[in-house]
C-alpha cells in the first residue's frame, strides 16, 4: 500500500498522466473495459487513500470489504465501505478516524453480514438494517469520545446488498452516485457553509473557498447527541457509488469528477486518477476515495 | 480588544463547546502581583484567546475598590504585526473611554507593561445570563427577559448612534451580566476587534457561534447584525435551546413559541422577526426592535387572566428537518402535525408465536378492533336514505346493494366493478352509477376484482375463483379448498391469488388452469404483488413469502410476529408491508432482509400504497402514516379518529381513506389539512378508488358511493 501510495502521489513538478500509472500498477482489476458500465456481473471495488501534498500525516481512514456468495438461489453479493476524515492538529485525528471506522465495521459485520450468512430465513427479530447502521455510528461516537477527548472525525458508511446501497452519514465526507454519465451527490454535508448555501447566503462555488469551509456542526466524538442521516440508493447494473473525504471533492469539482469516472475502465483506475487530480489541484488535505461499481447482468 | 466574561469568584465556566486553540502558554499573573504600582491582582476572572481577565484592587484608595483588568498580548512573531496590534488596542481604548452608558462598564485606565496591554474598567459584580439560565428551574419569566432585552437594546441604540457606529458583534447570553441583587444588565466583552481567523485548519469542527447572523460569514458587519444576535440570545433565554448545539440557522424550524407555549404571540413575533436571515426583513435598527419589545411587554402586562381559547394551537414538529433534498436546496417547510414518537429502544414486544391452523383461526367477517361497537344493520329493502351525509360533500350517485361492501371497486373504461357480500359481482356505469349486470356466486365476495383484457377475475367465499366476461358471462371457474378473500393480480398471462386453504395459486388467465400452488401454514388473505421474477404475499401464519413466479418455488420468507393480512407493495428493490404485530416493514426484495421498521400503536391490516417515493398506510391505532422510502423514516402521521383498516388511495393532491368510524376522509397530501369528510352508515374496511376525478367507495352500510375527488 505504501509503495503504491508513494508511486501514485504526484510530486509537484511532474505531470505523469495518471492513466499510465494506473495501467502499470493496477494490481486490483484486470478487466479491459472502456467504461464502468461494461463490467462483469457482481461488485467491483476500487480504493485509495493518499496523504496529499501539504499535510504531515494522513488522518483519513478507510475500510472496504466485499464478498460473493454463489449458490442454488443465484448470486448474492455484499459490500461494506467506510470513510472517515479525522480532525487535524494535535488532537490525534488519525486515531479518531481509525477507531470510528473499526468500531462501525465491527457492528455492521456482526449484526448484518454474519447473521445473513448463517440465517437464510429473515425474521422480525433481526434488527432492521437502518437501525444497525445508526447503532454503529452511535457506538463509534462513544468510543471516539472516550479514547480521544476533544478529538473528532467524520464518518460515512455504505452497505451494498444486491442492487441497493444503505448509507449512514455524519460530517462532510461525501457519497456520490454515478450512472450513465450523470453524477449525483447523495449525502448532505453537515457544514456551516452548506447551511449558508441552503439559505442563499453563499453560492456553491463560494463555499469551496470560504474561510470556514471546514467548520462542521455535526461530527463523531464531539458530543453525545448524535443524529445520523440515512439514505437508500438504488444501484442499477452499470452504476457506481463513490465515497470520498473532502480532500477529494474540495479540489476536484463535480465536472471533473464526472469526467474522470466516466472515462475510467474500472473503479481502481478511477480512484487513482481522482486522487492524482486532487494532488494536481493542490492536494491541501488528505485524499481518500472508495468506489464500488455494479457489473451488468449477462 | 476583548473584555472577557466576568465570572463570580471561584465559579467554573459552564460546559460549552470550546473552539479556542490556546497555542500560547505564557503564564498568567499570580495573585498579589502589582501592575503600575497601583493595581493588585486578586484573582483570575476568566481566560480568553488573547489573555486573561483579572479581578484587581486599586491600591490608590484605602478602601477596597475593585476593578476588572483585561490583559491582552499579541502572539504575532512579526514585529510589524505586533505594532499594528498595539495601535489598534490604543485606538479602541480611546474609543471605549468615551462611552458613557449605564449598561457598559466604564473604562478608567489603560497601559502597557513589557509586551502586554492592559485595560482597567469597572468590575460588574453579578452573574452572566448563561449561568442564570442554567441555574433556573424551568423557563425564565417572559416579562423579566423582555425587560432585560429592552435594556440591551438601549445599549445597542447608544452604540449604533456613535460616530462611527460601534457594532457589538458578539452578543450572546454569556456576554450579558445581570448585576447582583438587581434587574439591571450590562454588556461586557466588546468583541470589536475579534477577527475571524482566516487560516483555520480543520482543528475546528463544532463550535460555530450560533448567535451570529448569516451575513457575518460573508464579512458583513452592521447594526442589523446585532439585532439578529439579540434575537438569537432571546430565543435561547426564552426556550433554553442553545443555538450552538443545533445545526446553524435553524431557528425558524423551531420558533420560540413552539418550544415554550407559555410565550405570547407578540413576543414570539418580535423574536422571530429579529431572527430573519434576510437582512431586509429584519428590524432595521435596534430602536425599531426596542419599540417592538416595549409593545410586547405592555401587552403581556395588560393581560389580567389568560384566555385559553384565544391562543392558537402550535404543534410540535415531526421528524427533524435534516432530510432536505440537497438538490432542491429549499429550506424545510415547518411541519404541522403530531410529533412522531421516536421508536422505543429495541425491545421487541413478546408476542405468542402464530397459532397452528386452521383450528383456532378466527373466521370472517373481519374482526372489528376489540371494544369497537358493531354498527346497527340498516333495513334492507326500505329504500329510505339510511346514512347521514356530512354537509361538506355530497355524492354524485350512490348505489344500494343487499349486503355489506367490504372490498374495493375497480374501474375499466366506462364500467365500475365491485364485489359485494350479497354473493354478487356488480357491474355499474362509472358516471351515472346505473346498474349494468351482476353475476351471482355462491358465497360472499370480500375480494377486489381484477380486470384483465376482456374479463374480470374475482374470488368468492364459495371457494371458487371466477373469470367473468365484461359482458357478464362466465368464462371459467377455478375451485380451491378454502374461501377466497385475497384479491387476484394478473400479469404475464397469469392470475395470482391466495386462498384460505393456505395456498397461493398461479392460474392461466386464459383458461383457468392451475399452473402451480405454493403452500404456506395459514390462510392467505393478503393480495400478492408481482416483481420481475418473484411474487410476494403475506400469510395469516405470520410470514411474508417470496415465491418464484414461473415455478412457484419458495425463494425466501420473512417472519413477523403476527398475521400478515396487509398486501405487500413493491418499490424498486424494497417490499413494504404491514403486519398485525403492529409494525410496518421495509424489506429487501431480493433477500427478505429487514431494512427498516416502523412501529405503530396497533395491528396493521391496511396495505401500503406508494406515490412519489412515499408509502401511505393506515393502522388500527387510528393513524395514517406517510413513510419516506428513501430512508424509512416516518414523514408524518395523521390522526383519523378511528382505526384505519382501509388502504389509502393517493393522487398528487390528496390522500383518501376510510375509517372504521364510517367516514371517508380526504386530506391534502402536502399539508394534511382535511379537505372533506363523508360519513356513511357503517365502518369502511375497503379502500377507495380514485378514477377520472371521482372517488368511489363501498361501505358496510350496503352502499357504493361516487363522490367528487
Amino acid at each position: 500500500m505504501n509503495f503504491l501510495q508513494r508511486l501514485l502521489s504526484q510530486p509537484k513538478a511532474e505531470t505523469t498522466p495518471a492513466r499510465q500509472a494506473a495501467d502499470k500498477n493496477s494490481g486490483q482489476e484486470t478487466s479491459f473495459t472502456k467504461d464502468l458500465s461494461q463490467l462483469t456481473p457482481g461488485l467491483h471495488v476500487g480504493k485509495l487513500s493518499d496523504i496529499g501534498q501539504v499535510r504531515e500525516r494522513n488522518e483519513d481512514s478507510l475500510y472496504a470489504i466485499h464478498s460473493l456468495l454463489q449458490h442454488n438461489v443465484g448470486q448474492e453479493w455484499f459490500g461494506l465501505f467506510i470513510v472517515a476524515d479525522g480532525m487535524g492538529g494535535h488532537q490525534k485525528g488519525e486515531v479518531a478516524s481509525s477507531l470510528a471506522v473499526r468500531t462501525a465495521a465491527e457492528c455492521v459485520l456482526k449484526d448484518i453480514y454474519l447473521s445473513y450468512l448463517t440465517n437464510n430465513n429473515q425474521s422480525a427479530t433481526n434488527r432492521p438494517i437502518n437501525e444497525v447502521l445508526i447503532t454503529a455510528v452511535e457506538k463509534a461516537n462513544t468510543v471516539v469520545q472516550e479514547a480521544v477527548p476533544d478529538g473528532g472525525t467524520t464518518l460515512t458508511i455504505a452497505l451494498v446488498m444486491g442492487h441497493s446501497a444503505y448509507i449512514a452519514h455524519v460530517g462532510d465526507s461525501r457519497v456520490y452516485w454515478f450512472n450513465q454519465g450523470t453524477l449525483k451527490q447523495v449525502t448532505k454535508d453537515h457544514s456551516l457553509v452548506q447551511r449558508l448555501v441552503e439559505l442563499g447566503q453563499e453560492t456553491a462555488e463560494g463555499a469551496l473557498t470560504h474561510p470556514q469551509r471546514n467548520v462542521l456542526y455535526r461530527a463523531i466524538g464531539q458530543g453525545t447527541a448524535m443524529e445520523v442521516d440515512i439514505y437508500v440508493q438504488h444501484l442499477p447494473p452499470g452504476s457506481s457509488l463513490l465515497l470520498c473525504s473532502d480532500g477529494l471533492w474540495g479540489p476536484v469539482k463535480n465536472e471533473l469528477l464526472r469526467e474522470i469516472i466516466g472515462t475510467s475502465g474500472n473503479p481502481q483506475e478511477a480512484c487513482q486518477r481522482l486522487i492524482a487530480a486532487a494532488n494536481k489541484n493542490g492536494g491541501e488535505d488528505n485524499i481518500t476515495a472508495v468506489m464500488v461499481s455494479i457489473g451488468i447482468e449477462n | 480588544m476583548i473584555f472577557e466574561t466576568q465570572r463570580l469568584e471561584g465559579s467554573e465556566p459552564p460546559k460549552k463547546p470550546q473552539n479556542v486553540n490556546s497555542d500560547y502558554d505564557e503564564s498568567k499573573l499570580p495573585r498579589g502581583a502589582v501592575l503600575q504600582k497601583r493595581y493588585e491582582i486578586l484573582q483570575v476572572l476568566g481566560e480568553g484567546g488573547m489573555g486573561a481577565v483579572y479581578l484587581a484592587r486599586d491600591l490608590r484608595f484605602s478602601v477596597v475598590r475593585k476593578c476588572a483588568i483585561k490583559e491582552m498580548f499579541s502572539t504575532a512573531p512579526d514585529p510589524q504585526l505586533r505594532n499594528l496590534t498595539r495601535e489598534s488596542f490604543e485606538r479602541e481604548a480611546n474609543l471605549l473611554v468615551q462611552l458613557d452608558h449605564p449598561g457598559i462598564p466604564k473604562v478608567s485606565d489603560f497601559f502597557t507593561e513589557t509586551v502586554r496591554y492592559y485595560l482597567v474598567m469597572d468590575y460588574v459584580e453579578g452573574e452572566d445570563l448563561e449561568n442564570v439560565l442554567e441555574n433556573t428551574q424551568g423557563m425564565l419569566k417572559e416579562d423579566t427577559v423582555l425587560d432585560w432585552a429592552i435594556q440591551i437594546c438601549d445599549v445597542l441604540v447608544y452604540l449604533h448612534n456613535q460616530t462611527p457606529p460601534i457594532i457589538f458583534r458578539d452578543l450572546k447570553p454569556s456576554n450579558v451580566m445581570l448585576r447582583k441583587n438587581s434587574n439591571r444588565v450590562a454588556l461586557i466583552d466588546f468583541g470589536i476587534a475579534k477577527a475571524v481567523d482566516a487560516t483555520q485548519k480543520k482543528g475546528t469542527m463544532i463550535g460555530t457561534e450560533g448567535y451570529s447572523p448569516p451575513e457575518q460569514y460573508r464579512g458583513v458587519a452592521s447594526p442589523r447584525g446585532d439585532v439578529y444576535a439579540l434575537g438569537a440570545t432571546l430565543h435561547h433565554l426564552l426556550t433554553k435551546r442553545d443555538p450552538r448545539l443545533e445545526p446553524p440557522f435553524t431557528f425558524h424550524e423551531e420558533p420560540a413559541r413552539l418550544l415554550n407555549p407559555s410565550l405570547s404571540e407578540e413576543t414570539n413575533a418580535v423574536v422571530m422577526k429579529a431572527l430573519e436571515y434576510d437582512l431586509e426583513k429584519r428590524y432595521q435598527s435596534a430602536q425599531a426592535l426596542k419599540d417592538a419589545l416595549i409593545a410586547a411587554l405592555k401587552k403581556d402586562k395588560s393581560l389580567i387572566a389568560p384566555n385559553p381559547s384565544a391562543s392558537t394551537q402550535v404543534l410540535p414538529p415531526t421528524a427533524p428537518a435534516s432530510h432536505t433534498n440537497i438538490l432542491s436546496g429549499q429550506p424545510p417547510v415547518p411541519p404541522q402535525y403530531q410529533p412522531v414518537q421516536p421508536p422505543p429502544p429495541a425491545q421487541y414486544p413478546q408476542y405468542p408465536p402464530p397459532q397452528p391452523y386452521p383450528a383456532q383461526y378466527p373466521a370472517y367477517p373481519p374482526q372489528y378492533p376489540p371494544g369497537y361497537p358493531h354498527p346497527p344493520m340498516p333495513g334492507i329493502l326500505t329504500g329510505e336514505p339510511d346514512t347521514e351525509l356530512s354537509d361538506s360533500i355530497l355524492p354524485i350517485w350512490k348505489f344500494k346493494c343487499e349486503d355489506e361492501i367490504r372490498s374495493s371497486p375497480v374501474a375499466d373504461k366506462t364500467t365500475l366493478y365491485v364485489g359485494v357480500y350479497d354473493n354478487n359481482l356488480y357491474a355499474l356505469d362509472l358516471k351515472s352509477g346505473q346498474f349494468k349486470w351482476k353475476y351471482p356466486t355462491e358465497g360472499g365476495i370480500a375480494a377486489k376484482p381484477f380486470v384483465y383484457n376482456d374479463r374480470v377475475i374475482i374470488g368468492s367465499e364459495d371457494r371458487v375463483a371466477y373469470a367473468i366476461s365484461t359482458g357478464g358471462r362466465l368464462i371459467w371457474t377455478c375451485p380451491t379448498e378454502g374461501r377466497i378473500r385475497s384479491s387476484a393480480r394478473v400479469e404475464f398471462e397469469h392470475a395470482f391469488f391466495g386462498s384460505d386453504d393456505h395456498r397461493l395459486y398461479a392460474v392461466n388467465a386464459q383458461t383457468g388452469r392451475v399452473i402451480w400452488r405454493f403452500e404456506s401454514m395459514g390462510p392467505i388473505r393478503s393480495s400478492p404483488t408481482l416483481g420481475d421474477e418473484l411474487v410476494y404475499v403475506g400469510s395469516e401464519d405470520g410470514y411474508v413469502y417470496a415465491v418464484d413466479l414461473s415455478s412457484g418455488t419458495h425463494r425466501w420468507k420473512f417472519r413477523s410476529n403476527r398475521n400478515v393480512t396487509s398486501s405487500p407493495a413493491l418499490f424498486r428493490e424494497m417490499i413494504i408491508v404491514g403486519s398485525q404485530d403492529w409494525n410496518i416493514y421495509g424489506l429487501d426484495a431480493k433477500t427478505g432482509y429487514s431494512i427498516w421498521q416502523v412501529r405503530t400503536g396497533q395491528a396493521v391490516i391496511s396495505s401500503p400504497v406508494i406515490f412519489d417515493e412515499i408509502a401511505y398506510i393506515g393502522s388500527t391505532d387510528k393513524y395514517v402514516y406517510a413513510i419516506d422510502l428513501r430512508n424509512g423514516r416516518v414523514q408524518w402521521k395523521f390522526n383519523a379518529g378511528s382505526p384505519v383498516v382501509s388502504t389509502p388511495a393517493v393522487t398528487d393532491e390528496a390522500v383518501y381513506f376510510g375509517t372504521m368510524g364510517g367516514e371517508l376522509v380526504s386530506i391534502n397530501r402536502r399539508d394534511r389539512k382535511v379537505r372533506w369528510k363523508f360519513k356513511t352508515g357503517g365502518p369502511i374496511p375497503s379502500s377507495p378508488l380514485v378514477f377520472d376525478g371521482i372517488v368511489y367507495i363501498g361501505s358496510t352500510d350496503h352502499h357504493l358511493y361516487a363522490l367528487p375527488a
